[in-house]
């Protein structure tokens, strides 16, 4: 039995401090924090005995993170990210449950590599590692995967996915989320449609124009949305969008759900800061599905993950070996490493405008994906007798992020020598600290 | 001026003068039995070609030596796109063979633009290499517009105030896109001619007319530039068939006769005549792709006399 003492923090960043008990893996007491500490004398004598305390003064306390959407490579691609090393990278960004989608090489279509990635994860122990499974077997979208046997694993499969594909044609779309209804999992899709995209490279505006990129037009992302949603409503299931990135996008899922209809969307915090006037130096880098877009979209995404239309942050955390992005930029693997700067661009991009505050973090990037991908003890209420999945939060440490220092193998972070205003401090999962200051500790 | 990437790199007066510059290289060589002056002897200049093109590289070459530079062609093939050697591991071995220019053309868009960071990245001396765009992608070709512009400007007497048409395949055209910016640049109307399907979004922005009438827009015109419409693009569904696309695009005698008698006739070449351009107009006295091959030398010997030696040109 371990016991971890938080003491200073503000759960939401809300009130005043409060020292927070976890005891074998359950939040067991927060009271308010004792001016000079509680060696003046303070009135917990329980918390003294701590085997571990976290001095948190200034620090916001949060329900650890859940990430929908991260690529973790393994099986298949370990020279890029491992579980392992992946992991490491969830702890550091704050994150305590990841989903890894099914693009790995093998695919995700069978139990076997579920099974086999849930299995590393558990033996990491760093994160709750989920492993998506793919909707259409080799991801080709042509005939459904064994989603069924998948969920009956010891993954217990929740989440599926093509991810990296579009489930294009409309009737494999149709079976499986008449499927999945059935099988109460939830279907993410990857929005493009491929007759419209392909050969793009970049986003279809004035930037890729004089650039000389073949563009990826917005309609290629909303066209599936909209299908999607009414698939949805037809099959009575729910459906979910990953990465939505385009204004448009953002007015089709607000109109499917005031129709009632089960949408549920995502953002990448890359989608929310950057736009397509970084190609203009053709790094590789940037370049990413779907493409980085105009301004106005950016704006768009923010406010509508402001109001709840888009329900999440979810980063597409997806790295690459050098040799996959240093290289022609209509060559260069899209993805881009996501999870150790989700908090600090939500925290840039969202908190420092006024857009949402503390309470809306926690709610965007750990209530609601738990709630979609129905998590029961992660993205709870910081209350007594609940799991503790936390993630402490620094939010005045700006810090400059250096790709070749964050802990994923590859290093292709689109924010290279950016400053970012804050940082995770500390990440436990059910009571373990995983990481503390950027150290992170494997079991 | 330390590359020659994008006519964005230009200002309208260090555009204007290459093209004096290139002039009076034509005039030094005029009458000349040895087309050789001494201008960049000691210097080598690489032509580093990741697509074929026997007229572009030719064009380099000759301008490289008719002003005594060594001039080394480098056959990249279409290797390096299959990822055997990648484009950094070629432009590091350019670099550590130390030529003082590069000359890069290659089928990405911003591939020149890549290798002229990467090599100024490796250079630990400071001295890193000049690259030149010969061709990248989608994206442009400015030393072929340099060339038109030259042209034109022979043949008209001056470019400010006139209206060139630019026509056919915009989209995919790195030649429409640098002479678009040129042109303007210099004080002429541009209009870009072409059915919806293979103009580029946003190009009403560029500063430019976009029309996809041609029949209307030819009384108008001082010239008309013609672009070649690749045989891919033809399967490709931007226009229902070759022989609507020459029905509505192609320079026919009947269309040259519409145009005003002054009008200069461009093509970047090699023409696919009886589908873009008449037989008869290929070779009608208003056409003038001779004299842009020609002006092609002269302009790149401008251009690589300006990167290498230095003058008045500044970015
Ligand atoms: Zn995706």
């Amino acid at each position: 039995m371990t016991t971890v003492l938080i003491t200073g923090t503000r759960p939401y960043g809300e009130g005043d401090p409060v020292d927070v008990l976890i005891d074998d893996g359950v939040i067991t007491r927060i009271v308010p924090t004792v001016a000079g500490g509680r060696d003046a004398g303070g009135p917990d004598s329980a918390a003294s005995a701590a085997d571990e305390v976290i001095e948190a003064a200034g620090t916001v306390l949060l329900p650890g993170f859940v990430d929908m959407h991260t690529h973790l490579r393994e099986p298949g691609r370990e020279d890029a990210e491992t579980v392992r090393s992946g992991s490491a990278a969830a702890a550091r960004g704050g994150y305590t449950a990841v989903f890894a989608m099914a693009n790995t090489e093998p695919v995700a279509d069978t139990a076997v590599v579920t099974d086999h990635v849930y299995a590393q994860g558990q033996a990491v122990g760093l994160v709750d590692v989920h492993p998506v499974g793919a909707v259409t077997k080799g991801l080709a979208g042509a005939e459904l995967a064994e989603m069924g046997v998948m969920a009956a694993s010891s993954a217990a499969v929740r989440l599926f996915s093509d991810d990296g594909h579009c489930v294009a044609d409309p009737l494999i779309m149709r079976r499986a989320l008449e499927y999945a209804r059935g099988l109460d999992v939830l279907i993410a899709q990857h929005a493009e449609e491929p007759r419209l995209t392909e050969g793009a490279v970049a986003h279809e505006g004035p930037t890729a124009a004089r650039l000389g990129l073949a563009g990826w037009p917005r309609a290629a992302e909303e066209s599936i949305v909209i299908r999607d949603a009414l698939l949805a409503r037809d099959a009575g299931a729910r459906v979910h969008i990953c990465h939505a990135s385009t204004a448009g996008t953002v007015e089709l899922i607000r109109w499917a759900k005031d129709q009632g209809i089960a949408i549920t969307a995502e953002v990448t915090p890359h989608h929310l800061m950057l736009d397509d006037a970084r190609l203009e130096s053709y790094d590789g880098i940037f370049r990413v599905n779907p493409p980085l877009r105009e301004e106005s979209d950016t704006r768009a995404l923010r406010a509508a993950l402001a109001d709840g239309v888009v329900d999440c942050v979810a980063t597409d955390h997806a790295p690459h070996a050098a040799q996959d992005k240093c290289c022609e930029f209509s060559q260069a693997r899209p993805g881009m490493l996501g999870l150790e700067t989700a908090l600090g661009v939500v925290a840039q991009t969202m908190v420092a405008p006024g857009l949402i505050d503390w309470r809306g973090v926690a709610d965007v990037m750990s209530v609601r994906p738990a709630q979609i991908t129905g998590l029961p003890d992660h993205g709870r209420p910081i209350e007594v007798g609940e799991t503790a999945n936390l993630t402490v939060v620094d939010p005045d440490s700006a810090w400059t992020v250096r790709g070749a220092e964050l802990a994923s193998i590859a290093d292709n972070t689109p924010y290279e020598d950016l400053t970012l205003p804050a940082r995770v401090r500390a990440t436990l999962l059910r009571g373990r600290v995983t990481c503390v200051d950027g150290k992170v500790r494997a079991r | 001026m330390k590359h020659l990437l994008s006519i964005g790199d230009l200002t309208p007066d260090s555009a204007v003068d290459l093209l004096d510059e290139a002039d009076r290289f034509k005039a030094a060589l005029l009458g000349r039995e040895v087309r050789k002056l001494p201008t960049l002897r000691g210097r080598t200049v690489m032509t580093v070609f990741f697509e074929n093109s026997t007229r572009t590289r030719a064009s380099f070459e000759v301008a490289g030596k008719w002003m005594s530079a060594d001039v080394i062609n480098v056959s990249a093939g279409t290797s390096s796109v299959s990822k055997g050697e990648s484009l950094r591991d070629t432009a590091a071995t350019l670099h550590a063979i130390g030529a003082d220019a590069l000359i890069v053309r290659h089928p990405a868009s911003g591939a020149p633009r890549q290798v002229a960071r990467w090599t100024a990245e490796m250079a630990q001396d400071g001295v890193a290499p000049s690259v030149i765009n010969a061709g990248d992608g989608m994206h442009e070709h400015p030393t072929q517009a340099l060339l038109d512009a030259l042209t034109l400007r022979d043949r008209l007497g001056g470019i400010e105030g006139r209206r060139v048409g630019i026509v056919g395949d915009i989209l995919h055209s790195r030649v429409a896109r640098s002479n678009a910016l040129l042109l303007t640049m210099l004080g002429a109307d541009v209009v870009l001619i072409a059915p919806p399907t293979l103009m580029p979004l946003g190009a009403d922005g560029w500063g430019v007319t976009v029309a996809h009438d041609l029949d209307s827009e030819l009384p108008g015109l001082d010239a008309v530039m013609m672009l070649r419409v690749q045989a891919e693009r033809m399967r490709g569904g931007f226009f229902p068939s070759p022989r609507e696309y020459s029905i509505r695009y192609g320079l026919s005698e009947t269309r040259r006769r519409m145009l005003p008698e002054h009008a200069v006739i461009l093509h970047p070449g090699p023409m696919l005549r009886g589908m873009e351009i008449g037989y008869s107009v290929a070779d009608s006295p208003q056409a003038a792709p001779l004299q842009q091959v020609a002006n092609g030398v002269h302009v790149r010997m401008a251009v690589l006399f300006r990167l290498l030696v230095g003058g008045q040109v500044d970015a």
